[in-house]
């Protein structure tokens, strides 16, 4: 039962906000908030391409829905551009922006961790001790990582000794600073673990990229790709061509690498040890941390399952996530765009429910991943998904989507300009 | 239960006035689908950069775009991919949603 189709609640929710409506007036002009009473209080948890967007959208779309959103770090740092930063091609400052826009909109954006998620009591705690109450929960809480799947690992990572550099940030310039300091003639390796994982082309198109550093700068060197699955899990022929054109002799691919333990530099395979000077490893993946604490994890162990039409979890009412930590529709990729659009989704799904209306019943999403092979040429993966309300999920559009004839400068272009675009969009700036 | 009831002769009798007729739901699906553009074309249709901005442009050529898209006769790098993933309704209603918008200077 949702407790806003209630009349008697319904009246109270207005009576409440009106006066807290009333109470705030003297600051009406300041913020872009209109006035009349709040339908809801929404908070979002996590500032990434999900829950921005989420956030943004509901103000935009919702008008007097009280938005918080609740991210641990004071910027956003994207992983898609991240690796013409590990390249050279790009700067961390290219890849961060903030929150002021979202602010200017009146979303309230508090920086701080989660502690606890009280479902019953429709509250979230913060480290802090601060109590954020809400009528529905949006959780974008991205990927954490299955450590304990290989050996060594944790500590590797904790000592600084390997990056993964799966989540933008520190990461990536520790990466970046260890490829600097490798001296020309080393080995770069990179392993890759079995799909499902965040960003499929990214692992190769970060190959590509590193590969591209050395090619200018350190010749002799090399990328040695330790994919744990049997092939190139996105793109391959394009990736595969990329290689061959552009880095014969750096980039040597091994498909059914799987990682079983990591000593210093070294990746211990299942029949052989690989020698690294830098050893960069993209650990097995799992909803976040965050959606475990919240009850949310029901598919696999591993992921959230949700309702396709409002990104609802399928485990706790009043509590929507979107993005990498759900068990993903068919051929749907765990994408910064993807978790984008089903935020969307979201938005339009939650301010209906906060109104007591019925949801969009037929919603669409898409996704678009440009990766880059050199740091001018471009290719792209492309899907349409629709809903699909037999079997309650999303479906690729037969005969729709696909890949780059060729790689492409003009795509070069165009993937900057999809990073400066779906910038603005989730962030209001 | 019984106030929505109440209401539908009312909405009713506003949807029969409004010209041309649009339910809320349809200006809602519109705005939704729309939506799934933004990540390349702006929120909006206000694109930045090399993409093509799509608030204000007249919704009959938005369609025929589309249809050259999906019919190969405008050659893309990656729209006739994509445009083959809506039907022609929901072509309409993302052509319409975008002619109403207002383009940003």
């Amino acid at each position: 039962m949702n407790p806003l189709n209630d009349p008697t609640r319904r009246r109270l929710l207005t009576a409440g906000a009106t006066l807290g409506g009333l109470a705030t007036l003297g600051l009406a002009g300041c913020a872009a908030t209109p006035s009349g009473p709040s339908i809801g209080r929404v908070v979002v948890v996590g500032g990434g391409y999900g829950g921005a967007t989420a956030a943004r959208y509901l103000k935009m779309w919702g008008g007097n829905v009280d938005v918080t959103l609740v991210e641990r770090n004071t910027s956003f740092v994207s992983c898609p551009i991240s690796n013409l930063v590990l390249g050279g091609h790009k700067q961390m400052a290219d890849i961060t922006r903030g929150y002021d826009g979202l602010k200017a909109l009146g979303v309230k954006v508090v920086q701080g961790d989660v502690t606890a998620i009280d479902a019953a009591g429709k509250k979230v705690r913060l480290a802090s001790g601060t109590e954020l109450p809400y009528d529905r929960l949006v959780l974008s809480p991205g990927i954490d990582f299955m450590l304990e799947q290989v050996g060594g690992l944790q500590a590797a990572l904790d000592s600084g000794r390997v990056a993964h550099s799966w989540k933008a940030g520190p990461q990536t310039v520790a990466l970046r600073r260890q490829l600097e300091a490798m001296p020309d003639g080393g080995v770069y390796a990179l392993s890759i673990p079995l799909a499902p994982y965040r960003c499929p082309p990214g692992p190769y198109e970060r190959a590509c990229m590193v590969a591209s550093y050395f090619k200018q700068f350190k010749p002799r060197s090399k990328v040695l790709v330790l994919d744990a699955n049997p092939d190139v899990t996105s793109k391959g022929p394009l990736f595969k061509k990329a290689w061959n054109d552009h880095y014969k002799g750096i980039v040597e691919y091994r498909g059914n690498a799987v990682l079983k333990e990591v000593s210093g530099t070294t990746a211990k395979l299942e029949f052989e040890d690989v020698r690294a000077d830098v050893l960069n490893v993209v650990p097995p993946q799992r909803a976040a941390d965050l959606a475990v604490k919240a009850g949310v994890v029901n598919m696999n162990n591993r992921w959230v399952g949700v309702n396709w039409m409002t990104l609802e979890s399928t485990a706790v009412p009043g509590i929507h996530v979107l993005g990498d930590s759900t068990m993903s529709a068919p051929a749907m990729p765990k994408s910064g765009h993807m978790a984008n659009q089903q935020a969307k989704v979201a938005a339009a799904a939650i301010i209906q429910l906060l109104k007591g209306e019925a949801v969009n019943a037929t919603p669409v999403v898409m996704n678009t991943c440009y990766s880059f092979v050199t740091a001018r040429d471009v290719v792209h993966v492309a899907s349409v998904h629709q809903y699909d309300a037999a079997d309650r999920t999303f479906k690729t559009v037969p005969g729709s989507g696909g890949v780059s004839a060729a790689a492409n400068q003009i795509e070069g272009r165009y993937a900057l300009s999809w990073a400066d675009n779906i910038w603005a969009d989730m962030l209001a700036a | 239960m019984i106030r929505p009831l109440r209401m539908a002769p009312a909405a009713l009798a506003l949807a029969a006035l409004a010209a041309p007729p649009v339910l809320a739901q349809d200006v809602n699906l519109a705005r939704n689908l729309a939506a799934t553009c933004a990540n390349c074309h702006g929120t909006n249709g206000n694109a930045r950069g090399d993409m093509k901005p799509l608030a204000g442009l007249q919704a009959d050529k938005i369609v025929a775009m589309m249809n050259d898209f999906k019919s190969g006769a405008m050659p893309a790098t990656i729209m006739h991919q994509i445009a083959k993933g809506y039907t022609d309704e929901q072509i309409r209603l993302v052509a319409g949603y975008f002619a109403a918008q207002q383009p940003k200077k």
